[in-house]
C-alpha cells in the first residue's frame, strides 16, 4: 500500500538529493551528465568570485526580513481588529475576502500588477500619476521602486493566510481574562496590550523563528513573474531561487545552477536546524521536531 | 464603556472594509479592462471607468478557440487527475504510517519529514526528470514533479487518522477477517472525508495554479495549461516593453495575440472558475489552513 508513495519520495526527493553531485562537475554534454569530469569546488569558486553571489544572497535575506517584520505587524493588527468585530457574519466575510489573493497563481498576480504598472497602458501612468502631476515612470526599468512593490505584493497575497493563523491563536485565549479585565475597568487598548499580545507572543515567536529558518528561500513566482523577469531590474529583484532558475534554463549553466542550489540547500538546512533548536528551547511542543 | 466599544466597532469595520476593498479592486480592474474597447485602452490606459465598453476580446477568444480551449481542457484534466492521484497516493502512505504497529514506520516518517528540511534543488531535479525519466514535453510533466505528494499533506493526514479513527474499530475489523486494504477502503476512507476534502482542495488549487512545471518541462504549446499560456502572453508583453527579440518557439502563438484587452480576458476566464467556486469551498479552506498552520 505504501509502495506508490515511497517510490514517489525516492524519485521526486531523494534521487535529486544524490544528484547534487553535479555541483562538483564540469558538465560536458559530449560525455553526458553523469560521465562529465569532476572539477571539485571550481563551480563554487566561480560563483562566489562573481558579484552575483553577494547580490542574490543580500536580496534574498533583506526581502525575507522585511516580509517577516511587515507581515507580522500588519497580520497581527488585522487579526486583532477582526477579532473585535462582534457581527460574526461580517467577520467571516472579511476573512474570506482577505484570502482571495492567496488562492490565485503568481502569473495572475503579475497580470494584476501589470494592469497597474504597465508603462503605456497602466493605471499608474495613465490615471494616478497625471492626477498628482507626476511624470510617467518606466516601472519595469527602474530597480529602485521594486523593493516597495514586491513588499506590497507579498503582503497583499499573504495577509489572508497570516490572519487565519493569528486569529486562530487569538480565539484560543480564555475569555475569562477579558471578563476579569473589564470588571477592573480596563479599556480595549489596555486589554489588547496586556492580554491579547502577551498571550499570543509564544506563537508569534515560533512563527517568526520558523520564517527565519526559511530566510534563504524565496518565492520564485514572486521574484520571477511579478517583475516579468526584466533584466534591468535584476539588481533589486534577483534572489537565489531566480538565479538557480536562470543559470539552468536561460544560461544552460547546469554546474553553476546546481552549485547555487546546493549553497541554498545547505545554508537553508542549517538555519532551519538552528531556528528549530531555538524554538525547542522556548517551547518544546511548538517545534517542528 | 459603551461609547468606547462603539468606536472600536466602527474603526474595525472601516479598516476591514478598506482591506477587503484592496483585495478585490485589482480583480475589478482586470475584469473591466477585459471589457474595455481596445482604442480606449491605448488612449487612456486600463481604467475603472472606461470610455467605451466592448466584448471584442471575448469574441476573439471564441474565434481563436483552439489554443485557449485546448489549454483550458489540459488545466481541467490535470487538476482532476492530479488531485485524485495525490489523494490516493497520500492516503495510501498516510494510513499505514498512522498504525503504531507498523515495523519501520518511524524511518519512513523521518524520510518524509527530512524532505521538508532539505532538498536537492532545481538543477538535479530537472536533470533526473529529463535525463532519467524523460518526461519533457509529456503530460506527466504537469502531473508528477513536486505536486503529486508532499511530506506536509502525508503527515497532516496521518495525524488525522491517528486521532479520529479509534484503533478498536480497526482491530475488530481485522478480527472479522478484513484485509488491510479492505479496512483502508471500507473504514478509513469513509471516516476521513473532512481531511480528504482539505487535502484535495489544497492539491487541487496547486494543480490549477501551477505554471512552474510547464515553464521548465514543456516547450510544446499544445501541452500548455492555462497558466502557461498566460505566462507566454506575459513574455510577449515583456517583448513589447523591452523591444528585444522573441524566442522562435513562442513566435507562432505570439502572433495570434492582438491586444491588451485580450490578455486580460484570458486572465479573467482562467480565474473565473476558482473565484466562482470559492464561496462554496472557503469554509473547508479556512479550516484546512488553520489546522495546517497549527500542526505545521
Amino acid at each position: 500500500m505504501m509502495l506508490p508513495g515511497i517510490a514517489y519520495l525516492l524519485i521526486n526527493n531523494y534521487m535529486p538529493m544524490f544528484g547534487i553531485t553535479i555541483a562538483f562537475k564540469n558538465i560536458n554534454f559530449a560525455k553526458g551528465i553523469w560521465g562529465s569530469d569532476w572539477n571539485g569546488v571550481e563551480n563554487f569558486k566561480f560563483l562566489f568570485q562573481s558579484s552575483e553571489a553577494f547580490v542574490i544572497t543580500r536580496n534574498t535575506i533583506l526581502y525575507n526580513l522585511s516580509f517577516i517584520v511587515i507581515g507580522l505587524i500588519v497580520g497581527v493588527g488585522t487579526a486583532i481588529l477582526l477579532n473585535e468585530i462582534k457581527n460574526k457574519f461580517a467577520a467571516k466575510f472579511y476573512q474570506s475576502v482577505l484570502l482571495i489573493p492567496y488562492i490565485i497563481s503568481m502569473v495572475l498576480v503579475s497580470y494584476l500588477v501589470y494592469s497597474v504598472l504597465s508603462v503605456n497602458v497602466g493605471l499608474m501612468n495613465n490615471t494616478i500619476l497625471p492626477a498628482l502631476g507626476i511624470d510617467p515612470i518606466s516601472w519595469y526599468n527602474e530597480p529602485k521602486y521594486w523593493p516597495y512593490i514586491l513588499v506590497i505584493v507579498n503582503l497583499w497575497k499573504g495577509l489572508g493566510f497570516s490572519v487565519v493563523v493569528y486569529l486562530a491563536a487569538i480565539i484560543g485565549i480564555d475569555k475569562e481574562y477579558y471578563e476579569a479585565a473589564m470588571l477592573d475597568g480596563a479599556s480595549k487598548w489596555q486589554q489588547i496590550r496586556k492580554i491579547t499580545i502577551p498571550m499570543i507572543t509564544p506563537i508569534l515567536v515560533m512563527m517568526t523563528l520558523l520564517s527565519i529558518g526559511r530566510i534563504f528561500y524565496s518565492d520564485f513566482g514572486l521574484f520571477y513573474q511579478v517583475p516579468m523577469n526584466s533584466g534591468s531590474l535584476f539588481s533589486t529583484t534577483s534572489t537565489i531561487d531566480t538565479y538557480v532558475f536562470r543559470a539552468l534554463m536561460q544560461l544552460g549553466d547546469i554546474g553553476m545552477s546546481a552549485a547555487a542550489g546546493l549553497y541554498q540547500s545547505v545554508v537553508g538546512f542549517l538555519l532551519v536546524i538552528l531556528s528549530n533548536y531555538a524554538v525547542r528551547k522556548i517551547d518544546k511542543d511548538s517545534a517542528l521536531y | 464603556m459603551y461609547r468606547e466599544s462603539r468606536i472600536w466597532q466602527w474603526g474595525s469595520h472601516t479598516i476591514m472594509l478598506l482591506l477587503s476593498l484592496a483585495c478585490v479592486v485589482p480583480f475589478l480592474l482586470l475584469v473591466i479592462s477585459s471589457l474595455t474597447d481596445e482604442r480606449s485602452i491605448i488612449r487612456n490606459g486600463y481604467s475603472f471607468f472606461p470610455k467605451q465598453i466592448s466584448f471584442a476580446a471575448y469574441e476573439y477568444i471564441w474565434q481563436q478557440s483552439s489554443l485557449i480551449f485546448n489549454a483550458y481542457g489540459i488545466t481541467i484534466l490535470i487538476t482532476i487527475l492530479g488531485t485524485t492521484a495525490s489523494l490516493i497516493v497520500t492516503s495510501m502512505l498516510a494510513y499505514p504510517l498512522s498504525r503504531r504497529d507498523l515495523p519501520g514506520g518511524m524511518v519512513v516518517v523521518f524520510l518524509l519529514f527530512f524532505t521538508m528540511l532539505f532538498n536537492g534543488g532545481l538543477a538535479p531535479t530537472y536533470i533526473i526528470y529529463t535525463q532519467v525519466f524523460h518526461i519533457k514535453n509529456t503530460l506527466l510533466a504537469l502531473l508528477v514533479p513536486g505536486l503529486l505528494m508532499n511530506g506536509f499533506s502525508v503527515l497532516l493526514m496521518r495525524s488525522f487518522f491517528m486521532t479520529t479513527i479509534p484503533s478498536s474499530v480497526l482491530e475488530s475489523a481485522s478480527i472479522d477477517g478484513a484485509t488491510e486494504f479492505t479496512i483502508y477502503r471500507k473504514i478509513v476512507l469513509p471516516l476521513s472525508l473532512p481531511i480528504l476534502a482539505v487535502v484535495g482542495l489544497l492539491h487541487g488549487l496547486m494543480y490549477w495554479n501551477d505554471w512552474f512545471n510547464g515553464l521548465i518541462y514543456l516547450t510544446n504549446p499544445k501541452l500548455y495549461s492555462l497558466q502557461n499560456v498566460l505566462n507566454q502572453l506575459m513574455s510577449n508583453i515583456q517583448f513589447l516593453a523591452s523591444n528585444s527579440d522573441v524566442s522562435s518557439l513562442a513566435g507562432k502563438s505570439l502572433q495570434q495575440i492582438p491586444s491588451e484587452a485580450f490578455r486580460m480576458a484570458i486572465a479573467v476566464i482562467s480565474i473565473a472558475p476558482i473565484l466562482i467556486a470559492y464561496p462554496f469551498f472557503q469554509k473547508y479552506f479556512v479550516k484546512g489552513l488553520a489546522v495546517g498552520a497549527v500542526k505545521g
